[in-house]
Parts: structure tokens; C-alpha cells; sequence
């Protein structure tokens, strides 16, 4: 999975029937001290997070393991809101 | 697999019910030499590794096998602790 910091929504009016009702987000990665790295992605949203959250997102064939995401179009899902992230004195 | 070192953890309060308790903790996967290489990521842990340890891991859907019948939501996974390991 990837940290991520969710930056903004995505409204789509025409797309696969089993994405509707579902939240969009644009998330863009981060390395565990908040350093933005990577490119820009969109997932669905299982939790419902909000622009300037922090979140965990599951990325490949496992996002259609997140609640509610059987058999769906989708290779990336937030399924956590981070609270704290601690990492160890010199990394 | 691929080899990684334990750099940290993550607590989430909110998340997919199937995470539960599974601990969430932040990898730097290293090279053959124990050098950095490559990003970080959270995997969940099925082993009890702890910050500081090396590891190896799985990326993927198998990721979640180690809680089978629970289908967890997880694309990286800590499979083993690793002792030790030589090169030839």
C-alpha cells in the first residue's frame, strides 16, 4: 500500500455502471515524512475520506478486495485514514 | 519477495473493516548489499516484525493470503523475518 494526501475529486457522469455511486479522489503519494513523490492517481473512495487527508491507499487486483469493490473496474482504493505515522530516528 | 527494512508504523482509527487489527508498517526495501533501493510503502504484517528488522515481503494480491478466509485489502505483505542472509 502508499501513503497518500488527497487533493481534490473527480465527477464523472458517464462511466462504468458498477462506479456509480461510488467517490472518486485524486490522491498524490508521499513518502512517510509528508514529501509529495510520484505521479497523481485516482481511487475510489471506501471510507469516506476528504481533501487534505492523509490516507492509506491498496493499489493492483487487491483494490477489489476493499469494502464493496467486488467485481469492479478499479486498481485503487483508499481503505484508511491515517492518524499517526512514526518512523525510526535516522530514515 | 523482496527484501525490505522496518522503518516504521502507521495507525489508522478508520479503515476497511477486513484491516482490523493488522498491524500497518512502513517498508524501505533495500538491495542485496542492504542499501536503500526504491520507494517506501505500508504493508501489513502477519509476523510480528518490529521497526529496525529486516524482512522480506509480497507484493500482489497474495499479500492478503496469510488471513485467508479474510480477504484484507492489501497489495504488500511481511511473510518473514529475515536472520540472516549470504551472498555466493
Amino acid at each position: 500500500m502508499i501513503l497518500a494526501r488527497i487533493v481534490g475529486t473527480v465527477v464523472a457522469t458517464r462511466k462504468d455502471p458498477r462506479l456509480v455511486s461510488n467517490k472518486l479522489l485524486v490522491a498524490r503519494p508521499m513518502d512517510p515524512h509528508g514529501k509529495a513523490e510520484g505521479n497523481y492517481l485516482v481511487a475510489v473512495d471506501t471510507v469516506d475520506a476528504g481533501v487534505g487527508e492523509t490516507v492509506l491507499i491498496v493499489s493492483g487486483s487487491s483494490a477489489r478486495m476493499a469494502a464493496g469493490m467486488k467485481d469492479c473496474p478499479v486498481d485503487a482504493a483508499v481503505v484508511g485514514i491515517i492518524d499517526t505515522i512514526e518512523v525510526a530516528a535516522g530514515d | 519477495m523482496q527484501l525490505a527494512r522496518v522503518i516504521g508504523d502507521v495507525v489508522a482509527t478508520r479503515k476497511d473493516g477486513n484491516l482490523g487489527a493488522i498491524p500497518l508498517l512502513v517498508l524501505q526495501p533495500i538491495a542485496a548489499d542492504g542499501s536503500d533501493t526504491g520507494r517506501t510503502l505500508v504493508a501489513v504484517d502477519s509476523v510480528g516484525a518490529g521497526i529496525g528488522e529486516t524482512v522480506f515481503f509480497v507484493r500482489g494480491k497474495e499479500a492478503s493470503f496469510p488471513f485467508y478466509p479474510t480477504e484484507v485489502p492489501a497489495d504488500a505483505g511481511i511473510v518473514g523475518i529475515v536472520d540472516h542472509w549470504d551472498l555466493g
